[in-house]
């Protein structure tokens, strides 16, 4: 796609110079707005350009790293719509911009994901955000610790119930359901879980939660296996075009901006391989606000669809990537950030993570849950890239996150899993 | 009168041509909305065709256009039906041949040493009924590559009915007939290879033939589980995409190979058997 290849360039080529410009000004966002308000950002850094060598100061943050130690590298994925940025730097040029020669390699579930790449087999791994916490911890696998560099997507996911159940939106009709999630440890068992349980159902009582890998979960819908799920697109949005099942709602409403897939890999990558890491995370951080704009969804979708990445009508793709979508209630509904791609790790994601594990008996005792966050979540790393890519970064590492109405301090984690009337004892 | 073996074939394809007759009607026509579509009506699909089970004539036309391209390469993740089935016969026949080598000349000691057999038989019946699915993820955490772990499970999965097969074969040699060799001194390597092994041959083969058929049957189901190439990998990923049109031929074709790997072993049986 060489026009893709153009525009990112471009694109990359004008971050450079954003970078410039800020760098110029220091970090006082103040000063360089105003300045660039005043003449505008294009003149501003031809301007700057009369004054300073642009070109070379672009060539020099481009090779800043140092070539990588290894070129060719493997890199996994579950064919969901949520290893968007992962899958599509692969057609669209993203890891050959920053020199390597990666593979993106379909995998079959993430226990896999997770044991190919335990065993080296993948140098770098799409994977849920809770999995690197709990591989770190060893929680389902044994302890290796992990990094979780860098967010994929954020929201993207929907709760789908089958067309038998047309009459029952009401959570609290729910009791005796099974329902279908993809990974013990994902965002979808514990949204699914939080969710249910605000509506006074006990997930580990009043309903079933079965681990069922999510292109399985169609058939099982229509089996009558399932009476729904939580589970990652394009199988929320295959359900309805196959005329299975409805969205009964989208995640995002349970939690506006939630974590869902990762970019994780094991700690030694990032170690014996530091230019390789730095120019891995470059081209995924790079797809990934590529990804986040809406007028690129349309091109992105037709790239990925093909047999060789998620292996799905390009009309469904488009439907969960553009957010115009039928809800199997006959309506046309309009989310643009429906999924959106955003790759900075907040370490207070990681808390929360960690709260909901805790919550649900995944682990137990004295949980350190900043230490860990902090251990796997590389706010730090991201933010560089970030910046070196000349987007902007938050400041901080933490923030609180509102989820159905109820606010989360990280600051009390035990307080708030306290806060549940439901949880496990 | 026609031949037994004429008659026979023409039951075959009156069958066959009945049952797929009877396939074809049986799959109603779907119901495809034709002309102004609104919005919701495309964004559901509505002009295009649903995922079910196909007519025998649709999955006809999928495995023509399939085997007419068997072996290109589109990546990764998209290759050939042809390339598919070369990964998973590779990895059956090496997991296979290791099994052979190993189970053979094991099955032998037990079959002549009666110690050897009370002493291995314990082991023997415990890991024999374990589902080869189940060293999977044992294989893969120990072995750590995916590749050979499928192999892995192959072998483990094939080594038994080779070894109680030649174990049974070898102990089963008419006592006569090793006796006849004692008294002509012969020693007991050239016993082994020139009594023995051809009396235990026909049981040897029949339990390669076993093994064969079992490696063919777990490959497929340990390249669902991991992923990557091979036929089960196609099945996967067709099944990801509901592509039931798909998934029927690459059953047909996993049939197909089957019969051709265990009609081989057949030939081999025939050119060991022999009367008494």
């Amino acid at each position: 796609m060489p026009a893709a290849h153009m525009s990112s360039e471009e694109m990359l080529e004008q971050a450079v110079e954003s970078a410039i410009v800020r760098s110029v000004f220091g970090h006082s966002d103040i000063g360089r707005r105003s300045f660039m308000g005043m003449v505008g950002g294009t003149t501003a850094a031809a301007a700057l350009a009369s004054v300073f060598p642009m070109n070379e100061a672009k060539a020099r943050i481009l090779e800043n790293l140092g070539p990588p130690e290894k070129t060719d590298l493997n890199i996994g994925f579950v064919p969901i719509t949520c290893a968007t940025p992962i899958i599509m730097a692969e057609p669209l040029g993203f890891y050959a911009r920053y020199g390597l020669n990666a593979k993106v390699i379909k995998t079959a579930g993430w226990a896999v994901a997770r044991d190919k790449s335990l065993s080296g087999e993948y140098d770098a791994s799409h994977m849920l955000s809770p999995m690197p916490l709990a591989m770190t911890m060893g929680a389902g696998s044994i302890a290796e610790p992990y990094i979780m560099p860098a967010i994929e997507n954020i929201n993207g996911q929907a709760i789908v119930l089958s067309n038998e159940h047309l009459d029952k939106r009401d959570p609290s009709q729910w009791k005796g359901f099974t329902f279908g999630v993809p990974f013990e440890y994902s965002m979808h068992n514990f949204l699914l879980r939080y969710y249910v349980a605000e509506f006074g159902l006990d997930p580990d009582v009043d309903i079933q939660i079965r681990v069922v890998p999510p292109p399985e979960m169609v058939a099982n819908l229509r089996a009558g296996n399932l009476d729904g799920y939580l589970s990652p697109d394009p199988f929320n949005q295959r359900a309805v075009y196959e005329g299975i099942g409805f969205i009964h709602i989208l995640t995002k409403e349970i939690w506006e901006g939630h974590p869902c897939c990762a970019f994780a890999a094991p700690l030694s990558f990032a170690t014996e391989l530091p230019n390789t890491y730095g120019a891995l995370l470059k081209s995924i951080i790079d797809a990934t606000q590529y990804a986040s704009k809406a007028e690129n969804r349309v091109e992105i979708s037709e790239a990925i669809a093909p047999a060789n990445y998620l292996n799905q009508p390009v009309t469904v793709i488009q439907q969960v990537l553009t957010g115009t979508y039928a809800d199997g209630l006959g309506e046309v509904q309009r989310v643009p950030d429906r999924i959106d791609f955003d790759p900075f790790p907040w370490q207070s994601m990681g808390v929360w993570i960690l709260t909901q594990m805790k919550r649900w008996g995944y682990i137990e005792g004295d949980v350190d849950y900043k230490g860990i966050a902090e251990q796997v979540y590389l706010a730090s790393d991201a933010r560089k890239i970030m910046t070196d890519l000349g987007y902007d970064a938050p400041a901080e590492n933490y923030k609180s996150h509102m989820i159905m109405g109820k606010s989360f301090d990280y600051n009390q984690p035990e307080a708030y899993i306290d806060s549940f009337a439901i949880k496990a004892n | 009168m026609l031949s037994e073996n004429k008659r026979a074939a023409i039951w075959s394809v009156t069958l066959l041509l009945v049952s797929l007759f009877v396939w074809e009607i049986s799959i109603p026509a779907q119901q495809i909305t034709t002309g102004e579509l609104t919005e919701y009506e495309l964004l559901i699909g509505a002009g295009t065709p649903k995922a079910g089970v196909p007519p025998p004539s649709q999955v006809l036309v999928k495995a023509w256009e399939e085997l007419s391209n068997p072996f290109y390469d589109a990546g990764p993740n998209d290759k050939g039906i042809g390339i598919q089935i070369g990964y998973s016969i590779y990895r059956v026949l090496t997991g296979y041949f290791m099994a052979a080598l190993i189970a053979i000349p094991l099955g032998f000691l037990i079959g002549m040493s009666t110690v050897a057999y009370k002493a291995l038989n314990p082991f023997i019946q415990v890991l024999r009924p374990i589902s080869p699915l189940a060293w999977m993820p044992l294989a893969l955490f120990v072995i750590q590559d995916s590749e050979a772990s499928a192999i892995f499970v192959i072998f483990i999965c094939s080594i038994w009915p080779m070894l109680i097969n030649t174990a049974f074969g070898v102990a089963g040699v008419r006592e006569d007939w090793v006796n006849v060799a004692r008294t002509h001194e012969l020693s007991a390597f050239k016993t082994a290879f020139t009594v023995i092994l051809p009396a235990a041959a026909p049981t040897i083969v029949t339990g390669m033939r076993i093994s064969i058929g079992i490696a063919w049957l777990v490959i497929v189901a340990a390249e669902m589980l991991v992923g990557g190439t091979g036929i089960g990998y196609y099945v996967w990923n067709e099944w990801n995409n509901l592509d039931l049109t798909s998934v029927i031929f690459s059953i047909l074709m996993i049939g197909v190979v089957g019969m051709l790997l265990d009609s081989a072993l057949g030939l081999l049986q025939r050119r060991v058997a022999y009367t008494e």
